[in-house]
């Protein structure tokens, strides 16, 4: 392999791995205020990136990511307040059939509403064929969106998360739900808060990747398995290792079409989530101690 | 309004359909230090999360200041001054001591905003010095006296007018017991109101004015903390000592 080459697969994966990464935070944040994976998380990227290459027509593209992140938000806040609010004391296998009936319910919705056709928004600058040089590497611009937008995200979610009384509230009801409690913390209002900020950070995610992966009704779909493999391949609720690991898929997957065929590649991303779930559920970066206590 | 902080009249309470509380009925007045003594199992957790409003009550009423509570949420509870101790302390331990703190006044800052909350910061770290020593600290990484403090300090930081307390000894080394039973004594010397659950008879009696007994669900015995302590059957039943006629 040439060091082009190497060069140019690995911004790929890091692309890649960037999107995976984001998604599976959206994960870790409602699996932290729940203790339960949300599996329509892949849709919320689908619905940001449809959401904004709808609003396009009439506004310009800045406006319509904005207003697409916002209504994503909105869309995750009713599903949670519709379908998950209301319930005494839900089993964890209860939720996460409603979850996986809710990720049915909106790819279906959005088939009904934007057809099967496949759609993008347009590159934020320049053209499909636009690329700047990195020393010996042609990179498309897209991607430093990409990896800037999702590197701004984990920053401020991490501020958010630190330094905020409403973050703070958050991983108070993440540590100790009862204990929250008895400090007043309105735990229900938290979950909300989590399935809007998973739903915003994976609006964002789908729209600056639209220009690149294209969007259709079904993409969330092997999004929310790629997220999914992160999520635990790092060790559930942790969002740092999240980003690792992230990378880490996103590269492997760009690298293994030089060993395998390019159609194989979600199946890579497969065997390692066999993999990582047979011989290490609770993570490459996780402590079993911790699995241990965790119902899920 | 009557001197009764806390009242609680005919409670039946437990989880799904079995019944721990029976016809529970019992008050604490302002000002007091009121211990519910008993065994494991006997259901004093139960009450106290009842009171606060993590159980629903199954029959009776419950009121806190004259007012109804028997089915409001936790955080109005919490909001309308009474604060819950939990067993086993239940620290945030990924978190740091001041974050634990603060989070106790979630309420306060709500209520009076972040200078109230500043001030009652630095009045816990009066109350409790060591926690100031390791206010960057995490509070997993506390000793378990340590953290008994903290979930003291950080109950509170909402200013409670009543504090209860679940059992605030166990698994600490007698030193440490004997400090935590200052503070409470020292609580109320400071106009708060305690009602403290304890399956460390003695001691719990010692501070306290008056005491209830609870067995399997049942108040059997109630009165004056003295008449308690002198109490044959309290005597051989929690106080581990045989009286010999």
């Amino acid at each position: 392999m040439t060091l082009e080459l190497f060069f140019q697969y690995l911004f790929a994966g890091i692309t890649y791995g960037s999107l995976y990464a984001i998604v599976a935070i959206g994960f870790n944040i409602i699996y932290n205020t729940t203790g339960i994976i949300n599996f329509a998380q892949g849709e919320f990227v689908m619905l940001g990136g449809m959401i904004s290459i709808s609003l396009l027509q009439f506004m310009p593209l800045g406006a319509a990511i904005a207003v697409a992140v916002l209504i994503t938000m909105l869309i995750g806040a009713a599903i949670e307040m519709l379908f998950i609010r209301w319930l005494v004391h839900p089993s964890v296998l209860r939720l996460v059939i409603i979850t996986i009936g809710i990720s049915i319910l909106l790819r279906e919705s959005a088939l009904h509403i934007w057809g099967e056709s496949i759609r993008s928004l347009p590159y934020f600058y320049g053209n499909e064929i636009t690329t700047f040089s990195l020393g010996s590497v042609n990179i498309s611009p897209q991607v430093i969106w990409v990896i800037l937008a999702c590197a701004v995200m984990m920053v401020g979610l991490n501020i958010f998360f630190r330094s905020t009384p409403i973050g703070r509230e958050m991983r108070a009801c993440a540590a100790n739900r009862t204990a929250a409690l008895l400090c007043g913390v309105n735990t229900r209002n938290m979950v909300t808060l989590s399935f809007m900020l998973s739903a915003g950070i994976g609006a964002l995610a789908g729209c600056v990747m639209s220009p690149i992966t294209y969007t259709q009704y079904d993409s969330g779909a092997s999004l929310a398995i790629k997220g999914f493999t992160v999520a635990i391949l790092g060790g559930l609720g942790n969002s740092m290792a999240a980003v690792a690991a992230g990378l880490l898929l996103g590269i492997i997957e760009a690298f293994s079409v030089t060993v395998v065929p390019l159609a194989f590649q979600d199946a890579v991303t497969i065997t390692i989530l066999l993999i990582i779930l047979f011989v290490r559920p609770h993570g490459i970066f996780g402590s079993s101690e911790a699995a241990r206590l965790k119902d899920f | 309004m009557t001197d009764r902080m806390l009242r609680i009249r005919n409670l039946d309470a437990g989880y799904g359909k079995l019944r721990v509380l029976k016809n529970i009925s019992l008050h604490v007045k302002s000002g007091e230090i009121v211990a519910m003594i008993g065994a494991n199992g006997a259901g004093k957790s139960t009450l106290l999360h009842t009171i606060i409003g993590l159980i629903r009550p199954m029959s009776g009423e419950i009121s806190f200041l004259g007012q109804a509570c028997d089915r409001a949420a936790v955080g109005r509870i919490v909001a309308s001054g009474c604060a819950l101790v939990p067993e086993g302390r239940q620290v945030f331990a990924s978190m740091s001591v001041e974050e634990n703190l603060l989070l106790g006044g979630y309420v306060l800052q709500k209520e009076k905003g972040r200078a109230a909350v500043q001030e009652e910061l630095a009045r816990q770290y009066l109350l409790f010095p060591r926690l100031k020593e390791r206010r960057r600290q995490l509070a997993g990484t506390l000793s378990g006296g340590e953290q008994q403090m903290l979930a003291m300090a950080r109950a509170l930081m909402s200013r409670p007018k009543l504090v209860m307390m679940d059992e605030p000894s166990t698994g600490l080394a007698p030193l440490i017991i004997r400090d935590i039973f200052k503070i409470i004594r020292q609580l109320r010397e400071e106009g708060n109101t305690v009602l403290l659950v304890e399956q460390n008879a003695r001691a719990a009696l010692t501070i306290a004015d008056r005491g209830y007994v609870l067995e399997v669900g049942k108040i059997i015995v109630q009165g004056p903390a003295t008449d308690l302590l002198a109490n044959s059957d309290v005597q051989r039943a929690y106080l581990g000592r045989e009286k010999i006629e």
